[in-house]
């Protein structure tokens, strides 16, 4: 027992020390390269956690189908992104949670994933569309109003492809009027629509007539779409089309040169070109007013296709690193002085026993901090406040016992039989009480889960394994110490056992002081 | 049996039962009244929807510059400062992905120079109202399975329902406490609650909970050892007995809690703050409150309770 103990803690110790190399081995020619570290969580880290959810009118169903698709896309647009470990959920109902911890631009990232991104070329004819105004295509047209897309900021994600062009009183927030005069969208109004306020300043957009442009190709005709740079440096994206693609493109461009041929994204117009002649090689490119980091957004976007449903944003929590290092560094300067508070205590008021609970107690630390790379848990700072706080319970489950032994040398128990008395007794009460607190840990996890809280699932988790090692620790550790030490005869007067004055009769083996 | 306890003598706790539960009266009644008259609890972006945003300056801002530059997006901000160079903003949602954002960036860093963002966290309305309802949820739900858990463990002793009902109701007192301390701090000091605060009601609902049952679970044991003596007598001897734990316990708990809070970084200082008044509550409650219900249900003074009978001292 003593063996296996030592040899666990040995094991927890230096799974749980920072300066850990991790395990690299080739074991019959498999081989294991994992690097044992702490997982930290976004609120340590750094980093953004956004809640979306299907963008639809009330009422209207969203397949199981369509939400699998968009979780797909979003996350192969994330990992486009290049982020380390992000993650990507389905939560509950039409939502998806996506947490993307050191992330440096959170917004942009926002709209990378975030935006429908259906692109589409359509037939403006003989008319100029200004950037930024609103169309209604013939797979559909705005249903929300909003800022103007992939200019000068992005636009929460438009029209879903099927639906009628009709506006939603949509609630979007008062768009600001970003002075470069893009036109917020007053939507093709067939009903009485409250429209976005007018912006003073932009330049008049010609209300968009309720006549749907015809779409001539649009994002899934793409083969492959990439960031590229015109002669004088400026971003703009360079595409291929696919075979069909190519030869509908071809068609219309050999019989409508010098017309216009808009480039809308989300119903929203990028750029207005002319046709200057046919174009039959399935390549071209999109120019606009991108800044570098939209244009690898709209590439992203391109590669990966359209989302099948709209999605919004109904949940942002975005936190800079800044923050967390700094109130780990003292979460973790109080846990140790906290540590050595118990320590102190423990030793004090009980003695002998103290001082071991106090070895327990530091393999318990060590064997907690090692679980929790070795799962892995995450890591938030309120996680590591509920481990400190189990430390404070760990020791509970000892003071019962020792409680418990106290009563039977009073009784007049030997020492070995007030052990184990004690550890018998007081485990009936060590269970039950941590069983509630182990409801509450189940409750806890559960309530942080439905919105992707998962500081509060951290918390919970951090909690119950803290509460679990500490039964463990408490009953088998402590107890092992103790029976070492009694079996080795060492110390047997009482008073180092914490008793004030000698039981109501001399107790066999005991040496009197 | 009772030559081995002579060592302690019995304190008469459950005799003063009735001094107890007016001291725990004194402690809830200013929090309730606070509760009650709206708004009761001040509520953060988490359940009321909204945003709050936290930046960084370079050097300390003038507040009173800050709240002009939202009003201008149509935003009725609340501003206020967290440090030296931060600010802290409240108000209605902003889309990260609007370009509302980047504008009002653009106008503050133009009124009042660089700064780094530390925080924003932004909460639809929809999901601030069910939150709202899940924490309200998960409380009840807390409770109900610690109720039918007691149920349970103590199912061989008679009147088993009442030790889970009389925990339940220590729990609530617990409960209370926090809140009417939050509520009263929500005036005063500006707090607010957030789903962390939710979190460390339901941690210090499952303490509050292992603390009783350590006092219930001797109880317990002692009527049947004691089998011939009146009830309240053998509640004084297991609140007697278990004294020095409950008190050991909460002492451990309460030390890494304390030093959470003085030495802990800023964002788990209230979070910690929540978490120690609760557990002072509960371990109060658990000895001074949850046991003497007991006493009362069992000797039927219920009914005296309630007309406003206040006998004091022990009645056996």
């Amino acid at each position: 027992m003593l063996v296996g103990i030592l040899v666990v803690a040995a094991a927890a110790i230096w799974v749980a020390l920072p300066t850990n190399p991790g395990v690299h081995l080739d074991l019959l020619g498999q081989t294991i390269d994992h690097d044992i570290v702490v997982h930290e969580g976004l609120d340590l880290q750094g980093g953004m956690q956004v809640l979306l959810e299907a963008d639809v009118q009330p009422g209207v169903k969203v397949t199981a189908d369509s939400m699998q698709a968009a979780r797909q896309i979003v996350e192969r647009r994330v990992n486009a992104l290049g982020v380390a470990e992000p993650l990507i959920q389905q939560g509950e109902g039409n939502r998806i949670i996506v947490e993307l911890p050191g992330i440096k631009d959170p917004d942009q990232a926002i709209k990378t994933f975030g935006e429908t991104g259906l692109l589409e070329f359509v037939d403006a004819g003989s008319t100029y569309l200004p950037e930024g105004s609103a169309v209604t295509t013939s797979l559909g047209g705005p249903t929300t109003t909003g800022a103007p897309a992939a200019t000068a900021g992005a636009a929460t994600p438009a029209a879903s492809p099927t639906s009628a062009a009709s506006p939603t009183p949509a609630a979007s927030p008062a768009p600001a009027a970003p002075p470069t005069g893009a036109a917020a969208g007053s939507t093709p109004a067939p009903t009485p629509a409250p429209s976005a306020t007018a912006q003073p300043g932009a330049s008049p957009t010609p209300a968009p007539a309720p006549k749907a442009y015809n779409t001539v190709i649009q994002g899934k005709d793409l083969k492959s779409a990439d960031v590229a740079f015109d002669e004088y440096g400026r971003p703009e994206i360079s595409f291929t089309l696919t075979d069909e693609g190519a030869k509908a493109f071809g068609e219309y461009t050999t019989n409508n040169v010098g017309r216009y041929l808009a480039i809308v994204l989300d119903k929203r117009v990028i750029s207005s070109p002319v046709i200057q002649s046919p174009i039959t090689e399935g390549r071209g490119r999109i120019t606009g007013k991108f800044t570098l980091a939209e244009a690898k957004s709209l590439a992203i976007q391109l590669k990966y296709g359209a989302l099948p449903i709209p999605l919004k944003v109904i949940q942002n929590r975005t936190v800079g690193p800044t923050l967390g290092q700094d109130s780990l560094q003292k979460s973790l300067v109080a846990g140790i002085i906290g540590l050595s508070i118990v320590a102190a205590f423990m030793l004090i008021y009980y003695r002998v026993p103290g001082l071991l609970a106090d070895l327990a107690l530091v393999i318990y630390t060590a064997a907690v901090f090692a679980l929790f790379k070795l799962i892995p848990v995450t890591l938030t700072l309120a996680g590591v406040a509920g481990f400190i706080l189990s430390i404070g319970m760990a020791v509970d489950a000892n003071i019962l016992i020792f409680e418990r032994m106290k009563e039977e040398l009073r009784a007049g128990r030997s020492l070995r039989a007030a052990i184990d008395a004690g550890f018998g007794r007081a485990w009936t009460s060590i269970r039950d009480s941590n069983v509630s607190t182990i409801i509450t840990c189940i409750i806890l996890f559960w309530f942080g889960m439905s919105f992707g809280a998962s500081i509060i699932q951290g918390f919970a988790l951090t909690l119950f394994i803290g509460v679990v090692v500490s039964m463990f620790t408490a009953i088998l550790v402590s107890r092992t110490f103790l029976h070492l030490l009694v079996d080795a005869g060492l110390v047997h007067d009482l008073r180092w056992y914490g008793l004030v004055e000698g039981p109501a009769r001399p107790t066999p083996a005991e040496k009197p002081a | 049996m009772e030559a081995g306890q002579k060592t302690t003598s019995v304190l008469n706790i459950v005799g003063k039962r009735y001094w107890f539960f007016l001291f725990s009266a004194l402690i809830i009644i200013p929090g309730l009244v606070s509760l009650l008259i709206p708004p009761g609890l001040k509520l953060g972006v988490d359940f009321t929807g909204g945003t709050l945003w936290e930046l960084q300056f370079q050097s300390v801002p003038p507040t009173a510059a800050v709240r002009p530059v939202f009003t201008s997006f149509g935003h009725d901000a609340l501003v206020q400062t967290t440090g030296e160079t931060s600010v802290l903003i409240r108000t209605k949602e902003i889309h990260a992905d609007a370009p509302e954002k980047g504008a009002i960036e653009q106008a503050l860093r133009e009124k009042l120079g660089d700064f780094k963002e530390l925080r924003f966290e932004s909460v639809g309305p929809t999901v601030g109202a069910e939150a709202s309802s899940r924490a309200t949820f998960a409380v009840a739900l807390a409770s109900l399975g610690i109720l039918l858990y007691l149920w349970y463990a103590f199912r061989r002793v008679p009147n088993s329902f009442r030790y889970g009902v009389c925990a339940i109701v220590a729990l609530l007192h617990d409960a209370l406490v926090v809140l009417g301390v939050f509520s009263i701090l929500g005036r005063v000091a500006g707090i607010e609650i957030d789903s962390l605060f939710v979190t460390a009601l339901l941690t210090v609902i499952g303490f509050s909970v292992h603390d009783t049952i350590v006092v219930f679970d001797r109880i317990r044991e002692n009527m049947i050892r004691h089998a011939g003596e009146s009830f309240e007598s053998v509640v004084n001897h297991s609140l007697t007995q278990t004294l020095g734990r409950s008190l050991s316990t909460s002492l451990t708990v309460i030390f890494t809690l304390t030093a959470l809070v003085l030495f802990g970084g800023i964002t788990t200082r209230i979070f910690a703050l929540t978490l120690l008044i609760g557990i002072v509550s509960g371990t109060y409650s658990s000895i001074f409150n949850a046991s003497q219900l007991l006493v009362v249900w069992e000797n039927g003074e219920l009914g005296k309770l309630f007309r406003g009978h206040k006998p004091v001292g022990a009645t056996t």
